[in-house]
This record gives structure tokens, sequence and C-alpha cells, in this order.
């Protein structure tokens, strides 16, 4: 770790560089570009994976705070942060020509703390309509509903982008850009669409049935959770989790609790460990059967996505079991499980992974090695693995671009560091590898699962933890690798019960801002099907 | 040859009687005119009946393949499930758009519902029971069982509505290159059965071996098989229904479409189905003849006792579960791997294959 | 009067499987009806009702107006282990135009909002609306967000809410059979304004 601090000090000398949770450097606003650039181009480091981008409010400074990672080892970190002064007109320099990620994370900023960067080509709000009254994650931030009102007139789409840049002068101006040409054919794809998983919203410019161009808009689901959790205790936000990414549920209240407990340096019992890791398994399973299943039904197979819910079914019957929920479980609790598991749970789980192994024998012959599906998915949305990294798109589909990015093998939490896996990895970069790679870590979470199954050590199924939890100060980080992608939790804390500042990664919204690019000249047909190859959550990308 | 036995079950006499009880009562135009009435009446109480037990055939053959039940609350075993719905249907409002072509846009669905109409109205469906045998009649099969896709294009350009515009431009590329593929495999059989006329060719399939499909050796299968899939293309089902391609767009060309505007194309989807195996069952499976093998007469006498049509909508409804079979089982094709299939395959296949069969005919090496 | 008692009786174990003396089953809906048709209704008139709101009743197709966690829990009713299909209602119509009922499963936001009143807007009548959730509700756990909806029934006249979060398959089933209970007590022709 000694070096990397030289280099950067070598770079930025004014540089504050502290251990904290992670290494973490402060720097000016102008110095901030100038280092990522020299990160990631450094060919010890190659800082070049932009993991995170979160937008803070200290009060009289506003700012950001990013975490970088490298693609070759997912390990490493760096945390960044740069702050501007100015409330009323906050400017920061953008990194989008660095990773293509920051792009969505940027405009996010923007709408949510009115930051916005010079030489981001693109500076609409996103996620808010663009007549928002107030940046809504500012502590000062009115949210009297008169400001607001509940509109019922939808508003013409402008297709307009502001964007800031700087003149080699050094001078800033500002610019507009249209976003479609003329005479562009735009139909809106969502955002009540049957096959966005949800309320994505695609403007797409069609040239006959080619698709030219893709104009993202999300927000069709802010529900604000970040804002909320800020006025509530740790064990209270808990819910907001499962209510992110509703298919992985489980796997995000994971990621917050490992937060949490530790910050608090919380032990968490072993027997909780083993369930937790259990269920995240079959959480794991459940949403790639929905994966499975949603993109057989926007190919055109029907009987294939029933048949996926099929056998979600009986998953969801063990979590009824263990938990009383269903799709949302409300499992972990900080210390532990909520509940313990029930007697036959080994017996119900062991019979449940022989009928999944038949049942995905079933779905290769049915579904697999079809004429029609194999040519509506091989060579189809190709994503190659510098295109992956730069976009930051993890999980099943960075996978099947020949990216390693477990984190669950490079970062083992929980009991992942005891159970013998493989890292499904295929190198074709199109839909069918993102497909295939799904069935086949159905296989290997089925594995895991057999190994810690016979384990299961006697025990609390929870610590004992004080009902209010106080979190030491400091900035604390936990990423998981949720169904979809890697998941992350940010939680600044200023030592009281409530978090300053809560984020969360969401792994949909990068598989989202890749779509215009791997779209782009494929046919509307194949950018349905493309879509149900990345498998997005829209809830999680609006939180 | 054939066995004569009485069709206790038969139409045929009934109708004869009736033909022959109006004309000794009336002038023989005002009873050529009670017929037609009456002809009319049946064929569409038959169009209304069929496409009914269709639709709620369809949703109970799907539910089997999807491991469900379907529908069974409506009545015993949801039998009058699709009557709620066409009571339901013929009671929606039907919502006048503001900015679409009026004068087109209600004009669509009729075009829809009478080509299907006028098609159902052509097909043999039992001995005696065929509203006109015209000398041309599968010329006249394929001509207007092409004219649907003029209210297709014309739904999908008046409504005003992309996803409508590109669900009929879809359509309209699908239709007119899968119509010649059907065409032609139907003018393969032609060319063996040696008549354009129905009745001739159903007449000429009395023995199974004589029926079309079998008759003309391997060109007569391929041109069957290719005929299935052309037709199947040509409903826009199974996984040729990108014209209205749910997960892509919506509801495709009649998206604006409501109440019984929507029902017209509803039903006319199934109808269409049912046409296009009738049209099979005529041309290649011996229309409503009975199966009837040569010399097992104990066998025949037993088979001729279950009256014509009974066949007819029996053959029929085993083209109709194959279809629906194809269509829950494969994914939908892409706009091009769809005109790709024709243009590169079944098409040059076809002229092959017709040009086989007019030398097996020319050499007479069909069964005779 | 003891046929009808025993009726209610038979009803109360077979539709609601909850033998819970507090719960309340909207029996208000068909005691109008009676009340309504004390003084006897006109035959034909009134066994046309009762043939259209039969048909009606049965034929509901729904407009899944999925935007969250709920959309999914529909999905699973619509799948095999629920089927939906068996109450008539497997048609789901993307196209507002030809939906009985717009089920709005999942949280509705500002930004959703003006959407949700347009689809509605295009559904023709007879046209009925399924809040299904907490979230459609009331704007459940996130009621007090700045940008969530409180409730559905702000912008759209609500016939049913399920609740739940999200409601089970089962529960979406109630709340459908309710709906169909309601459409049964409507009147068609005549209709007293």
């Amino acid at each position: 770790m000694k070096d990397i601090k030289e280099l950067v000090l070598e770079t930025i000398p004014s540089a504050v560089v502290e251990e904290k949770q992670k290494l973490t450097v402060t720097v000016e606003s102008r110095d901030l570009h100038p280092l990522v650039a020299t990160l990631k181009a450094d060919p010890a480091f190659r800082f070049d994976l932009l993991m995170q981008l979160i937008g803070v409010d200290w009060g009289e400074k506003l700012g950001v705070v990013y975490l970088l990672s490298s693609s070759a080892d997912i390990s490493k970190e760096i945390v960044l942060i740069t702050a501007t002064d100015d409330r009323k007109n906050p400017l920061l320099y953008s990194v989008t020509d660095l990773y293509e990620t920051a792009h969505l994370n940027e405009r996010e900023v923007f709408a949510m703390f009115g930051i916005r960067f010079i030489n981001n080509p693109d500076m609409r709000r996103f996620i808010l309509n663009s007549d928002w009254t107030g940046f809504p994650l500012r502590k000062d931030y009115n949210a009297d509903p008169v400001l607001n009102p509940v509109n019922l007139v939808s508003k013409e789409m402008t297709d307009i982008a502001p964007s800031i840049y700087e003149t080699p002068q050094g001078e800033i101006k500002e610019k507009l850009t249209d976003i479609f040409e003329k005479d562009d054919y735009v139909i809106n794809i969502g955002p009540q669409h049957p096959s966005t998983h949800g309320v994505m919203h695609f403007r797409t410019a069609l040239d006959g049935e080619n698709v030219k161009k893709i104009d993202v808009h999300s927000g069709y689901i802010h529900r604000g959770i970040e804002k909320l959790s800020e006025e509530l205790t740790y064990s209270q936000i808990l819910h907001f989790t499962d209510r992110l990414d509703y298919l992985a549920a489980n796997i995000n209240r994971h990621a917050l609790c490992m937060c949490v407990e530790k910050a608090a340096e919380i032990e968490v019992p072993e027997r909780a460990q083993y369930i937790r890791t259990i269920m995240d398994e079959l959480t794991r399973i459940e949403s790639h059967l929905v994966a499975w299943a949603a993109m057989c039904n926007d190919i055109g197979s029907t009987t294939a996505f029933i048949y996926g819910f099929r056998e979600r079914e009986v998953i969801l019957d063990i979590f009824e079991k263990v938990c009383g929920g269903r799709l949302i479980m409300n499992h972990n609790v900080i210390g532990g499980v909520m509940f313990d598991i029930y007697p036959e749970f080994q017996k119900d789980v062991e019979a449940f992974i022989v009928q999944m192994r038949k049942a995905l024998i079933e779905y290769h012959r049915f579904f697999s090695g079809n004429v029609i599906a194999l040519g509506r998915m091989k060579g189809i949305g190709m994503m190659s693995k510098k295109d992956a990294i730069s976009w930051a798109v993890t999980g099943p589909a960075g996978r099947g671009s020949g990216w390693s990015c477990d984190l669950r093998k490079y970062v083992p939490y929980a009991l992942y560091d005891k159970v013998e896996f493989n890292e499904v990895i295929r190198t074709e970069c199109d839909s069918f590898a993102r497909y295939m790679n799904r069935l086949d870590e159905i296989e290997e979470s089925c594995r895991i699962i057999e190994q810690l199954l016979p384990n299961i050590p006697e025990g609390a199924f929870a610590t004992k933890t004080k009902p209010i939890i106080k979190l030491p100060e400091g900035q604390f980080f936990q990423r998981v690798e949720a169904a979809r992608g890697e998941f992350g939790v940010f939680i600044e804390s200023h030592g009281d019960k409530f978090p300053y500042r809560i984020k969360f990664r969401s792994p949909s919204m990068a598989l989202v801002s890749i779509m215009p690019h791997i779209c782009r000249g494929e046919k509307i047909a194949d950018l349905i099907a493309i879509g149900g190859s990345m498998d997005y959550v829209i809830p999680c990308i609006d939180r | 040859m054939l066995l004569e036995i009485s069709h206790p079950l038969e139409l045929i006499k009934l109708t004869a009687s009736l033909d022959s009880f109006l004309h000794g009562l009336l002038p023989s135009w005002a009873a050529l005119l009670i017929e037609f009435i009456l002809v009319g009446v049946v064929l569409l109480a038959m169009y209304a009946v069929i496409a009914l037990i269709l639709i709620y055939a369809e949703r109970k053959i799907t539910a089997f393949f999807q491991c469900r039940y379907g529908p069974n609350r409506v009545g015993k075993y949801g039998l009058i499930q699709s009557v709620a719905d066409m009571v339901k249907i013929l009671l929606k409002e039907i919502i006048h758009v503001d900015s679409v072509d009026k004068f087109l846009f209600y004009l669509a669905p009729f075009f829809v519902i009478c080509a299907s109409m006028l098609t159902f109205a052509a097909l043999p469906f039992g001995n005696g029971l065929h509203a006109v045998d015209f000398n041309v009649g599968v010329f006249y099969l394929i001509a207007v069982s092409s004219l649907s896709i003029i209210g297709v294009l014309l739904a999908g350009w008046s409504s005003n509505n992309k996803y409508s515009m590109i669900g009929a431009m879809r359509s309209g590329a699908q239709f007119i290159s899968y119509e010649l593929s059907a065409g032609l495999s139907l003018l393969t059989v032609a060319v063996l059965a040696g008549s354009l006329q129905l009745s001739t060719i159903v007449a000429d399939q009395s023995y199974v071996y004589h029926w079309n499909l079998f008759r003309g050796h391997l060109p007569a299968v391929i041109a069957f098989i290719i005929y299935l899939i052309a037709g199947h293309a040509e409903t826009n089902r199974g996984p040729f229904d990108l014209p209205e391609a749910e997960s892509e767009l919506t509801a495709g060309y009649h998206t604006e479409y409501s109440g019984l505007q929507f029902g017209f194309y509803y039903l006319a989807e199934y109808l269409n189905m049912f046409i296009i195996a009738g049209i099979g069952t005529t041309m290649f499976l011996g229309g409503w003849n009975a199966i009837q093998v040569e010399g097992w007469d104990g066998f025949n006498q037993v088979m001729n006792f279950i009256p014509s049509y009974a066949w007819f909508f029996a053959k029929t409804g085993v083209l109709i579960f194959l279809s629906l079979w194809v269509r829950w089982t494969f994914p939908r094709l892409r706009i091009d791997q769809l005109l790709n299939l024709e243009w590169k395959y079944l098409l040059p296949i076809n002229l092959v294959n017709l040009v086989i069969m007019a030398i097996i005919v020319v050499f007479g090496l069909y069964i005779k | 009067m003891e046929k009808g008692s025993i009726e209610m009786e038979v009803k109360n174990i077979y539709i609601k499987g909850i033998p819970n003396e507090e719960f309340k089953d909207n029996e208000y809906l068909e005691n109008y009806v009676t009340e309504l048709r004390q003084n006897g209704v006109p035959v034909i008139v009134g066994k046309l009702d009762d043939l259209i709101n039969w048909g009606r009743s049965n034929s509901l197709w729904p407009l899944a107006f999925a935007t969250s966690c709920c959309g999914i829990e529909f999905m699973s009713a619509a799948a095999a282990r629920h089927d939906l299909a068996r109450f008539g209602m497997e048609v789901t119509r993307n196209s507002p135009r030809q939906a009985d009922v717009i089920l709005v499963a999942g949280t509705i936001v500002h930004k959703m909002a003006p959407l949700l009143k347009r689809v509605y807007d295009q559904m023709a009548e007879p046209k009925y609306v399924v809040a299904m959730g907490s979230c459609a509700i009331s704007g459940g756990p996130f009621i007090n967000s700045y940008h969530v909806v409180k409730g559905v029934d702000e912008i759209i006249p609500v016939d049913v809410y399920v609740p739940g979060c999200p409601p089970r398959p089962e529960g979406l089933f109630y709340g459908l059979m309710q709906l169909q209970r309601k459409v049964k007590m409507e009147r068609f022709l005549f209709k007293v304004k």
C-alpha cells in the first residue's frame, strides 16, 4: 500500500491521504481528473473500474466520493473524494472520458445534489423530471409538496441535452445538443411496456427495424429511499433494501447488514452465517430463474416463462416456511437472521436441488438448443470485455464477456471462502453467453448449498444487539455479489443513530447504461432480447 | 369401389329434402332466395360458434402445455368462458380516437372479418355441405384470404400509432412473402389433382392412399409441410407472431382498437387458423372423406358411419392442435430470420418441388 | 330466509377460508342489490342485466401496470402454481384499449403519475382499477418520500384494494373475486343516474 500513496502524492502533491476503512484520498476538484487518469493508466494498479460514484452534501461543501477498483483484481480499492464550496452553482470535473459508467451516475448526482460536471456531454437530470424544484438529497432540501405537486398531465419530451465544457483557454461555456436528429423515427419503449422488466424508458430512434440510437430515461419508480433512510435508524432502513432489487432481496439486505455489522463491530454467529449464505444462494437461484423465464418470454416463448416460475415457487415455499415472506423476506437483521430455520429445512432444500437439476436439463432441451432461440441469441448484443469494464457491468453479464468479476471469489464474505465453486466465465460476449451463464450459475449455487447444508452448526442464529445502533464516525463500504452483479452499500456516519448519507450501488444501473451501446444497429426485437439477457431490475436503479 | 351404405347421420338428405320442399312450394327464385339467406345465416352462426370453441380450446390446450388448468370457473370446466368474453366484448365501449384517419380506421376490421368470412364460406365442410363449389375453388380461396392483409395494413396505417405502424409493416412483409409459399404448395397439389374445383379434389381422395399427401409421394409431403409453415405464418401465430409481438410491440397493428372492433380482429385471428387447417385438410388429407382402407370392409363400414362433417372437423382439429403445439413451443423469429426462411429456403424448395410434381404427374408416377 | 342463511354459512367457509367472525366480507354489495330489487324488477331488463354482468365479471382482462415488486407477484399469480387463467383472466392485454381492469401493482411516483392517468384514460368503459400492494394503496413504506404519490386513488378511482407488501397471489385472487362481485351488481340498462 505504500507505493500507491507515493504515486498519489507524486501526481497531486496537495492530496490528503488517509487510511480509513479504505485508503482515502481527498483532492481539490481541479486535481481529481488528472489523478484518476494517472491511477487508471498506471500499469501497476490499473484502477480502470469506477465502482461507485456517490454525491454527498457535507453542509458547507458539496462533493463526490469515488470508489475505484481494478478489473484484474476487483478486491483492490481506493476512495477518492473531491468537493466544492460553491453551493449556488457547484461545478466539478467529469470523469466520463475515462469511465463510461460515469455518465448516468453523474447525471444522477446532478439531479440529487445539483452538482454539474464540466465536460460531461449530457447534463440532463437523471431519475427526476427536468423541472423538479430543488435537489432532494441536499440537507437543506425543502420537501414542501406545494413546490413539487403531483402532475397529472405528461409533458412533451424535449430531447435537448445541455452540457457544460471547458475550452482549452480555461473558460467554462454551456451549450445545447440535440439528442436525436430532426427526422428520426422515435418510439418510446416504456415506461409502461411489457418487456422492459419494470418501468424503464428507452426512447429509441429507428431506422426501419434497426435501432439507431437509444436514450435512456429512468426514475419512474424513484421512491427516494436514500433520503428516507437519512431519517431512520439502521434497523429501520433494512426493509428498504429488500425493495430495491426485489428478486435478490436477501442478498441486498445481507450487504447492508454486513456493512453495519463491520462498522459497529458486531459478531455474527456461525449458524447465522450458514443460514445467510444458503438463503443468498437460494435467492440467487430464484432470481436467475425469473431472469431465465423473463428472457424466454421476451423472445416469445411464453411456455418457458411459466416453467421458470414453476420451479421458483418451490424456493418461495422454502422461504415462506423459514421467515413467512415469499418475495420480500425481511430475513436478515443486524447481527444475524430474524428467524431460525425450521427442522425439515435441509430435507426440503435437498429435494429442491434434485428437482432443480432435473429442471435445468429440461430447460436446456426445451430452449437452449432450440434453433430459433439460438438464432435470436448467438452473436447478438456483443459486449466486449473492455466495454463491460468501462461501463462496470458485473455479474453474469460481465462474466459472459470473459471478465472474472465474482466478488465471492475476490472478496469472500460470509462463508464463501469455505466452499468450493467455479466462477462461470464465458468469452463469447453475446446474449447466449449471458443466458448460459445464468443457468450454469444455478448449478454452482446448488453446489454451494450442498456443501453447506449438512454442516449447519448448532447455536444462536443472531447476536443480541441494542435496539438503536450507533455507528462510529466514518465512511463504510460493503460490496457483495448480488444476482445481477456487484451490489454496494456506502454509509457515511457522523456517529449518530441515523446515517448521514447512505447510497446503494445498483448493478442494474450499469446494465442499463450499456444498453444504448450494445443495441446500436440491432433490430427492435433484439433490443428486447438483449434487455432480457441483461436482466435489469428497475427499482434498483431508481431507488 | 366404395361401399354404398346408408349414412344415417349425414345432412345431405336433410338439405336435399329441404330444397325439394321449398321448390315444390315456391317459385324457384323465391326458393333460392330463402336458401341463400338460410345458408348465410347458418354460416355466420357457425363462424361465431367455431371461433368461440377455438378460443376456448386454445386456452385449454395452452394451459395443458404450460402445466396449468386453464379456464375452469365459468361453466363446467370453464366451457362457456368464451361466451362470457363475447358478451363482454359486445358491450365494451368503442373508443373514438381523435387523431386517427376515421374512415380507414373503421373500415379496417371489416376487411379482415370479411376476408376470413368469404374464405370460410367456400370450405367444403362435408358431403353436401358446401355453399359454393367454384370450378376455380382453390384459386378463390387463395385470392380471398389474401384480402385480410389490406385490413391489417389499413389498421396499422390509420391508427396513427408508431407501434401499430411497425406491426402493420411487418405483417405486410410477412403476409405477402408467405402467401407465395402457401399458394405454390397448394398449386403443387392442384397439379397432382388436376383440378381447381374443391369438390373434385375431395372426391378423388377416397381411400387413404389416395389422399393427396400420400398420392404424390415425397413432393406432396414437402408441399404439405411447407403449407403448414406458410399457413401458420399467414395466421400471424406461433413463432411468426411478429406483427403483434406482445413483448415488443404491445399489441401490434390493433393496439388502438377497442371493443367490438378489436373483437373482430380477435375472432378473425382464430378463424384464420381454422381456415388454414380446413384448406389443408381439404387439399392434403382427403377433406371430409372418412378413413377408408381398400379391402377392410368392416372397418370401412364403421368409419363410414361417422358423418362426413365430423371427419372434416376432426382432421382440421388435428391440424389446429399441431399449430397450437408449435405456437406454444417455439420462441419468436426475428423479422430478418422470418424473411430469410421464406425467400432463401421455402420458396426455392417450393419451386423445385412444383417441377418435380409436374414430372411425376406427366409420367403418371403417382398412386392411381 | 332460512335457505339464505344456510347459503351464507356455506359461503363463509368456502370463499373466505378464514373462520374469523370479525372479518367483514363486503356482504353489503349483495344486500344492496336485494334491497333495490325488493319491489321487483322488469323481467327482461333484469335478466339481461344479469347476463351482461355475468359476462363482464367473468371476463376481466387485466392490464398489468406493474412498476415494482407487486408486478412479480402478479406474474406468479399468472404462472403455473396459482394460474390466473382459471378465472378467465389470463388474457393480459398490453394495450389499454382492450383491457378491462388495470392492476396497479407497485409504487406510483410523481414521474409515473401522469402516465398512469393517461393509460387509465385510454381504457374503454367499463373499466375497473385494482390497487395491488400497500404502495399503490397509500404509498406504503415510502409514504414519507418526496417523490411518491400517496395512493393511486389520488389519481384514478379505485375499485378494489389488495393490501400486502407484496400481497400473495391468493390475496390478489381474493381481490379480483371481490371485483367480480362488484361488477355483478352493476346496472347496464336503464341506468339510474
